[in-house]
């Protein structure tokens, strides 16, 4: 039994240091598995539509008719089945999560396919509400 | 006979961050009875097993619980491995085991932070939960989450830990223990400590047996018992003892604990050393037909999982007994004679998951 | 296979008798657990001892009468009130006796999908 059994401790949490990061100026480093956000290569994609049948929660939407792939990223649990999932491999998991929102609409991201058959180069359409 | 009051703790309490509500019945500074009521975050995930298919389920049973969410994966998976016969490879096994317990270590350290707090110890805590970050970072670093793993599935695991990153992780764990048990000495060895823990909340080994109480709070009463020695995983080609103590109070339960968190440290080098080559998982197809009930030993003890399958890609029946469900009558029987002042210590060294009980 | 696991099937009337038999050679209950099968109710008594593991199988009727187990083993309490509240079953004589106030439900017996139920569920969440 002791008294003082913690003195060593705090001694040596006293030399070393704080053991947080000063966030903003002290970027958090990310492991290269980490998972923390869905991308596409939307030229890629052939619209199957397997992951948004597959996605645990419901946040993929593929419409394959306007040639669309949707993500509501506060619905996506980034379970990585998807990209599991997705034939063409053309889902990819980012170490990194997407930006903050202050509104849930700001979150659904939406790819659109350039259509196909034009001279000019694919541009990529990014229909982020703002 | 005194004047008797009621006086109500929870469903948000200090000490407890999660939703359980209990009517304590005191007579002066003593407590007669007490009353848990649940059911405050039920979210009905055994029902939602009928609308989902059964190798997405996965997901959802892993969220069950945000502390052993690799235990309910990895139970759930067991359970529909059974039904099906499937022969998963020795690898994913081995892998499993070295996730399972790294969420032991965790959860543990978690755990004993949480008990300093409640005791109103708060630089163990941060100290207990400082030591946690590493064990999540080495988490992190092999499945991509920190609590969620994501990496068991049906016929094995998803992702595979290669030979050096293993002898990493060993390596790393062997030097966090280390560290831990620097802290750990201060439960074990602190006057304030012991004078806090010591015989309160006293249990007996048959009391404990017949309550139908499981983990640690059942190891702390004498009585040997340990899911892990079934032989699931990996475990059979593992040597350990099940952990246990004798006094039955709150100091042995905390304890076992601590005596487990460096038991799943060995673990975890042992089945580094014994880890074969070879595939981590089986392709399955088809659907289950047939039923099986599933045991694992979580941090918090055995947890049951009933699966029942009529060869549907729906499952008929899942059934989740976790824990913390069984130790509810420990609890109310141990909070019996207590004084008002030691109420957040017992209910806190039975490790209370309440969300796991609101599956 | 991880472990044997032996099912023996009991009519209601042998179920306490049973249940003694177990607890007094020593078993430990680990569970139980109700399965709805449309016009059945299957329900799970587990026990163990030393890493046996045992369960017995009680077959019902929705609607029917059962003896509660907690006279032999008082945790039971907690698995009868949550299967009396979630699936409907009638249980007599729980030690701790809750009557509908263990869980909080918005629905009555929510694990017994009734016809209307059914029809007033259009599959989404």
């Amino acid at each position: 039994m002791g008294f003082l059994s913690m003195t060593r401790n705090i001694a040596q949490n006293l030399f070393e240091g704080p053991s947080t990061r000063r966030y903003p100026a002290v970027k958090r480093y990310y492991e290269p598995k980490s998972r923390g956000m869905i991308g596409i290569d939307i030229e890629a994609c052939i619209f199957c539509g397997l992951c948004s049948k597959r996605c645990p929660t419901g946040a993929l939407t593929v419409a394959k008719d306007r040639k669309e792939w949707e993500i509501d990223r506060l619905r996506c649990i980034f379970c990585g089945y998807c990209v599991e999932v997705c034939p063409k491999k053309c889902l990819s998991m980012a170490n990194h999560y997407s930006p903050c929102v202050t509104d849930r609409g700001d979150a659904i991201h939406l790819e659109k396919q350039a259509p196909k058959g034009t001279t000019e180069q694919p541009v990529e359409e990014k229909l982020e509400k703002e | 006979m005194s004047q008797r009051n009621v006086i109500p703790f929870g469903p948000q309490h200090p000490v407890l961050p999660e939703p359980i509500h209990l009517d304590l019945v005191t007579e002066d500074e003593t407590v007669v009875e007490a009353i848990p009521s649940i059911g405050f975050v039920h979210r009905g995930l055994e029902k939602l097993v009928e609308k989902k298919d059964y190798q997405d389920f996965v997901y959802v049973a892993e969220r069950i619980c945000g502390i052993c969410s690799f235990m309910h994966g990895m139970t759930y998976c067991q359970a529909v491995e059974e039904v099906m016969g499937i022969a998963v490879p020795e690898r994913a096994l081995y892998l499993r085991t070295v996730w399972a317990e790294l969420s032991r270590v965790h959860s543990h350290l978690m755990w004993l932070g949480l008990a300093a707090d409640a005791f109103g110890f708060e630089s163990l805590f941060m100290n207990c939960w400082k030591l946690r970050e590493g064990i999540l970072d080495i988490i992190e670093a092999t499945t991509g989450g920190r609590v969620i793993f994501g990496s068991c599935k049906i016929g094995g695991v998803r992702r595979d830990i290669d030979g050096d990153t293993m002898k990493g992780i060993v390596e790393k764990l062997d030097r966090i223990a280390a560290e831990i048990r620097h802290t750990t000495d201060v439960f074990l060895n602190d006057y304030s400590v012991q004078h806090r823990l010591k015989e309160v909340g006293v249990m007996s080994g048959e009391e404990a047996y017949a309550l139908g109480t499981v983990g640690p709070v059942l190891r702390a009463s004498g009585v040997a018992m340990d899911a892990r020695k079934i032989g699931y995983a990996a475990y059979r080609n593992l040597k350990f003892e099940p952990v246990v103590e004798k006094s039955g109070d709150c100091h042995a339960r905390c304890r076992v604990r601590v005596r487990e968190i460096f038991q799943s440290i060995d673990l975890i080098g042992q089945a580094a050393r014994k880890m074969p080559e070879g595939e981590i998982a089986v392709k399955v197809t088809g659907a289950p037909s047939g039923e099986y009930f599933s045991r694992v030993e979580q941090p918090r003890g055995e947890v049951i999982y009933y699966v029942k399958a009529n060869g549907t890609k729906n499952l008929q029946r899942f059934r989740v007994r976790t824990p913390t469900f069984a130790n509810l009558p420990a609890m109310v029987r141990m909070l019996k004679g207590a004084s008002i002042a030691d109420v957040p210590n017992i209910i806190l060294t039975v490790d209370p998951c309440i969300s796991c009980i609101e599956r | 296979m991880i472990e044997e696991q032996t099912t023996i099937a009991v009519g209601k009337d042998e179920l306490l008798g049973t249940v003694s038999d177990f607890h007094s050679q020593g078993y430990r209950l680990v569970q139980i657990c109700c399965t709805a099968l449309g016009d059945t109710i299957e329900i799970h008594y587990s026990f163990d001892k030393d890493y046996r593991f045992t369960n017995l199988r009680l077959t019902v009727k929705p609607g029917e009468e059962i003896q509660s187990v907690s006279i032999i083993y008082w945790s039971a309490f907690a698995y009868e009130n949550e299967m009396s509240e979630l699936f409907g079953v009638k249980i007599r004589n729980i030690v701790v006796d809750y009557k509908g106030h263990f869980y909080r439900t918005a629905v009555a017996t929510p694990f017994v999908a009734t016809e209307t139920d059914e029809k007033n569920d259009t599959g989404k969440e």
